[in-house]
């Protein structure tokens, strides 16, 4: 007990006087989740456009599918992505094994699904008839889509938001194709988990201190959106 | 040519049939109202007009064009119409920009663009809403935000689906205020949906009647409401007296109908035995307290068996032989002193009389 005490107080130093690996890791961490769920909304969301406003065999199936894959576990996505890009994989020349876009590809195929199916439920929410709306005052369908999504805006970037929480606390895929490399490709869950392997609890505390920190902001960002 | 012509037209959703057979053509810079019941199939008759939806059968013409093409092309005809919701929606945005949107999406920018919604925001009468949240506005305003983005396209064809329904009395009015203004400044091409039958009479230059799905009449206001093609047409443009009746003499289109042991005279081509309705509007009954010698072919000794004022008038039912509604002014009853048992003559013209055939 005395030490996790004594842990927790050497954490709160090193984010306090701002610890530069603390700082450095934690950093990485989000650079890489936001950008992962913003290149995977940048192409879910006119993707999932593309699903509701079609109509096609099997589209239940196929959105139940997507569902079914928003808990993918994400050491399968970490050695699905690793065995593309591992070496002898098929796009091994690309050498992108254990560097930090190999984790944001990882990162953007685990959101995939939670921004499609979110997004789809989120145009499912908009009244129908403010689609038939803009059809009769002379929208594409382009341009429909568009009014759709902007109707949509606050659950569509709940989706969003969903997607960055889930990104920054996953550990498998960032342990598997990024290695944990020290300043490269280290980020906080596979900091939390060497450290705390090592019996270094305090950097673990400061580490795990910071990840709650952003889930409960990004909660209370979350929270405030769904009630716009 | 028509601007609209429907051929045939027939739409069904799963297993029900919503439109059968519609036939109609509507002339450019016409006013064409579609009255009847709710759920009649006015609302999925303009959708298809208005090409949100693809019929089950039938065509559509557009100007001369066949609408059952390409969605680019369906998409240029359905920009020459614009089509006010039954249940109006308004975009999450301020007033200014529920109206700009369409214009924006027909490419139209800048101060043209500021300046025509601004002018149009003006002539309905939503200047003080201008950069207000078009959600948050009361029910008849939302439907001045609808109008207003429509005429601000300028449509060739301007579509309203019950334009004044779920308004209280006064949003209305105002509505319909605004929509007569429309017609007398704009030539736009109008059909709109009601229920309102006299909402109908006073707006159009042509009414249709859809009943379960089919248009039973189309024509000027005068014809449908004093010469109703059928029964139901009939009752539901509120012709109170129809009165079931059998042809019994036929000569030279004068025909007697019998009916409860007395017969009424009216003018008609009908054959002896044909099985019919006599309409007779309320207004073209005379009443007396004795039997009057007139040019009237009919006139019946009844009681009345319900006497209730409406405002300058008084209705009364009668009985005589068959059951019969007359309106009179609440002047005249009084001074004739009518009241419920009292026996008088009821007295009509036999061009007065309008002959329906009974299916």
């Amino acid at each position: 007990m005395v030490e996790l005490w004594h842990g927790l107080i050497k954490a709160i130093e090193l984010i306090v006087t701002l610890d530069p690996e603390v700082i450095q890791i934690a950093g990485l961490s989000l650079r890489i989740a936001i950008t992962s769920s913003l290149l995977a909304s940048v192409v879910c969301l006119p993707v999932a456009s593309l699903i509701y406003f079609n109509r096609f065999r099997g589209k239940r199936f196929f959105i139940s599918l997507i569902q079914t894959f928003y808990s993918v576990p994400t050491v399968a996505i970490g050695l699905f992505v690793f065995v593309f890009i591992s070496r002898a994989g098929p796009l091994g020349w690309l050498g992108l094994l254990f560097s930090p876009t190999a984790i944001v590809i990882g990162q953007m195929l685990l959101v995939t699904p939670i921004l499609l199916g979110l997004t789809i439920s989120a145009l499912s929410g908009v009244d129908r008839a403010l689609i038939d709306t803009a059809r009769s005052l002379g929208a594409s369908r382009f341009q429909t889509a568009l009014v759709t999504l902007r109707e949509a805006r606050f659950a569509v970037m709940a989706a969003a938001i969903m997607a960055f929480g889930r990104a920054i606390s996953e550990v498998g895929i960032s342990l598997m194709v990024g290695g944990n490399i020290r300043g490269f490709t280290r980020v906080i869950t596979t900091a939390i988990s060497l450290e705390t392997s090592k019996g270094d609890l305090e950097l673990s505390i400061a580490l795990g201190i910071i990840l709650i920190s952003i889930a409960l902001i990004v909660n209370i960002i979350l929270n405030r959106v769904q009630q716009r | 040519m028509a601007l609209i012509e429907v051929i045939n037209l027939n739409q069904r959703y799963g297993e029900q049939d919503i439109l059968s057979n519609i036939n109609l053509s509507i002339e450019r810079g016409e006013v064409f109202a579609l009255i009847g019941p709710t759920g009649a199939g006015k609302t999925t008759l303009l959708r298809l007009i208005d090409l949100i939806d693809e019929p089950a059968s039938g065509k559509i013409y557009f100007d001369g064009m066949d609408t059952a093409t390409s969605a680019a092309v369906r998409l240029d005809m359905r920009r020459r119409m614009a089509f006010v919701l039954q249940k109006p929606v308004v975009f999450n945005l301020s007033v200014y920009d529920n109206i700009a949107c369409a214009l924006r999406w027909r490419g139209m920018r800048g101060s043209r663009l500021r300046e025509k919604v601004n002018h149009i925001i003006d002539g309905v009468g939503l200047s003080d809403y201008h950069d207000r949240n078009a959600r948050n506005l009361s029910g008849g305003e939302v439907q001045r935000v609808a109008i207003a983005r429509a005429i601000a396209l300028e449509p060739e064809v301007l579509l309203l689906d019950e334009p004044t329904a779920n308004l209280d009395p006064l949003s209305a009015a105002r509505i319909e205020e605004l929509i007569s203004s429309i017609i007398k400044s704009y030539a736009a091409t109008i059909i709109m949906a009601t229920h309102d039958l006299s909402q109908g009479q006073r707006l159009a230059d042509r009414i249709g009647v859809l009943m379960n799905g089919e248009l039973l009449q189309a024509g000027s206001s005068k014809d449908v409401f004093t010469s109703p093609r059928n029964k139901e047409v009939a009752e539901f443009v509120g012709v109170e007296n129809i009165i079931d009746g059998v042809i019994g003499s036929s000569e030279d289109n004068v025909v007697t109908i019998e009916s409860g042991g007395r017969s009424i005279e009216a003018i008609s081509d009908y054959a002896s035995g044909e099985k019919v309705c006599a309409c007779i509007r309320p207004e073209d009954i005379t009443l007396a307290l004795s039997r009057i010698s007139s040019s009237a072919r009919n006139s019946f000794e009844g009681e009345i068996s319900w006497l209730v004022s409406m405002g300058p008038l008084a209705r009364v039912e009668l009985q005589c032989g068959f059951p019969l509604v007359a309106m009179v002014t609440k002047r005249s009853a009084e001074e004739m002193g009518l009241s419920k048992g009292k026996k008088v003559f009821a007295t009509f013209k036999a061009t007065g009389v309008h002959v329906i055939k009974r299916n």
